[in-house]
């Protein structure tokens, strides 16, 4: 489903916390309808990248180029780009205050996007998708975390992104609900939906992904298509970091 | 010490006076304390805010105004305000009561701002990630997210800072501002039953404060509950 439209572009992104530069100048596209998993070694980047692409982290040097505008520039307004890419962590982050239709309908409706009524309807509809309809009027304290996290799927595409990005979206989850949630994740790749997926599950990667990014040390060292990366790894540090995960 | 004399004479205090420790004591003790709170509040929540300021300036200035204010006694303030401030801005034509309202606001407000501010730095970042994820703006992350999940912190200090202020008001009666422990000062003057006149005044206190706290451990317990 990919095509050759460029939806994110970064140039030379660097990201520093005080001493430790923690992204060394990424230069990285992600085309329309593309779903790229990013591998690598704890620490080495990949969610710094990640939280750059919407501006959750602001990186001191470089540009993102998202749909055609960078939105690094000064006087951007950053909520109408955010409000076009979906964001799921690995906490899930679910409002607690808020019962499952709230958690979904609030950001479209206080963005105005939708009306309550439509938001509500919409919401009812992507809970059937990822089988949580019974669970409309829960408080999310009564959910599991495959249920949370499934939710906090749901939460982000009822803003209806052109991107989702996934910060290890099943490593907070008890191994019998890791299952359920890239279910929906994939489900929703099916779809045509534009990815970036940070993970650890080499299985999933290597069956979704169009290209994998190996992120070490503040930089993508290796990337391609899963069979290549997977089948005939080129640096040493990817091939090191695979025969400890595989 | 013949008790059976003592509480003659407190019954008989409070026969005779109850309306002096109730009616201007109790009333003006709960018209300080409320001024102060309320008002107290409003101004903590701005300077909250500008504690939280992008300007260094700003967040250097409302630190020293906590500081000084949690750092000093609350009778020096009370001094200040009463004597001081009076003399160096005399456009302000405040009567006493004024003066010592404005004073316990002021004092209020360094500790209501901290209530307010560790309220919302208990409520995980990652909500506020989450909501700015989805294209919501600071304010209305502030207000839909941050903010309602913060009240079951915020109330119950808040309560306390009551509790606290309904006991520190009693300081004004350092002017005879005409409060609770003012009008002790003038029913001991009068009578010259200290005793019996500091037991009543006690327990109206105690009346006040004691089923305050006792709401404020329920919403406690309740929210508590809440999150299980
Ligand atoms: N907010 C932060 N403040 C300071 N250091 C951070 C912060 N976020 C990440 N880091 C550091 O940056 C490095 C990269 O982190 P991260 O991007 O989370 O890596 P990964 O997701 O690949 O494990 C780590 O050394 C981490 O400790
Ligand atoms: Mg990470």
């Amino acid at each position: 489903m990919q095509t050759n439209k460029e939806l994110i572009k970064t140039v030379d992104l660097h990201k520093s916390f005080g001493k430790l530069h923690v992204l060394q100048g990424v230069n990285e596209t992600v085309k329309k309808g593309e779903v790229v998993t990013v591998i690598g070694p704890s620490g080495g980047g990949k969610s710094t990248f990640l939280r750059c692409l919407n501006l959750l982290e602001v990186p001191e040097k470089g540009q993102i180029i998202f749909d055609g505008v960078d939105i690094t520039q000064k006087g951007i307004n950053i909520d109408l780009h955010r409000q076009k890419m979906g964001m799921v962590f690995q906490n899930f982050n679910v409002f607690p205050h808020l019962d499952v239709c709230k958690n979904i309908t609030l950001t479209p409706v206080l963005t105005k996007k939708k009306t309550q009524a439509e938001a509500e309807d919409m919401a009812k509809e992507l809970l059937n998708r990822v089988g949580l309809i019974d669970k409309l009027h829960e408080m999310p304290n009564k959910l599991s975390g495959g249920q949370k996290q499934r939710l906090a799927i749901v939460r982000a595409l009822a803003m209806e992104p052109e991107v989702m990005l996934f910060d290890e979206p099943t490593s907070a989850l008890d191994p019998e609900m890791v299952g359920e949630v890239l279910d929906v994740i994939k489900g929703l790749v099916n779809t045509g939906m534009t990815s970036v997926i940070v993970t650890h599950e080499m299985r999933f990667a290597r069956e979704v992904s169009d290209r994998v990014l190996f992120m070490a040390e503040g930089n993508v060292m290796e990337s391609g298509k899963p069979e290549d990366m997977f089948g005939n790894p080129q640096t040493p540090r990817f091939k090191e970091f695979l025969s400890k995960v595989l | 010490m013949d008790f059976g004399v003592i509480g003659a004479n407190i019954a008989k205090l409070w026969t005779n006076y109850w309306h002096i420790y109730i009616l201007e004591g109790v009333a003006i003790t709960l018209k300080l304390t409320f001024i102060a709170v309320l008002l107290g509040a409003v101004l903590g929540v701005v300077v909250a805010i500008l504690k939280m300021s992008k300007s260094k300036i700003i967040r250097f200035l409302i630190t020293v105004y906590i500081e000084v204010i949690r750092g000093t006694p609350l009778l020096l303030q009370l001094y200040i305000f009463y004597f001081v401030l009076p003399e160096i801005f005399p456009i302000f034509d405040f009567n006493e009561f004024t003066w010592v309202a404005i004073a316990l606001c002021i004092n209020s407000s360094a500790y209501v701002s901290e209530i307010f501010r560790s309220g919302i730095q208990s409520v995980d970042i990652g909500q506020t990630e989450a909501a700015r994820s989805l294209g919501l703006s600071s304010g209305q992350t502030m207000m839909r997210i941050v903010l309602p999940q913060a009240v079951k912190n915020i109330l119950p200090a808040l309560g306390n800072e009551f509790i606290m202020m309904l006991k520190e008001t009693s300081l004004a009666s350092t002017f005879f501002i005409g409060d609770l422990m003012t009008a002790h000062l003038k029913i001991k003057g009068a009578t010259y039953l200290m005793l019996e006149s500091l037991v009543i005044t006690g327990l109206i206190y105690l009346c006040m404060t004691y089923p305050l706290s006792k709401l404020v451990e329920a919403f406690e317990r309740k929210m508590k509950n809440a999150d299980k």
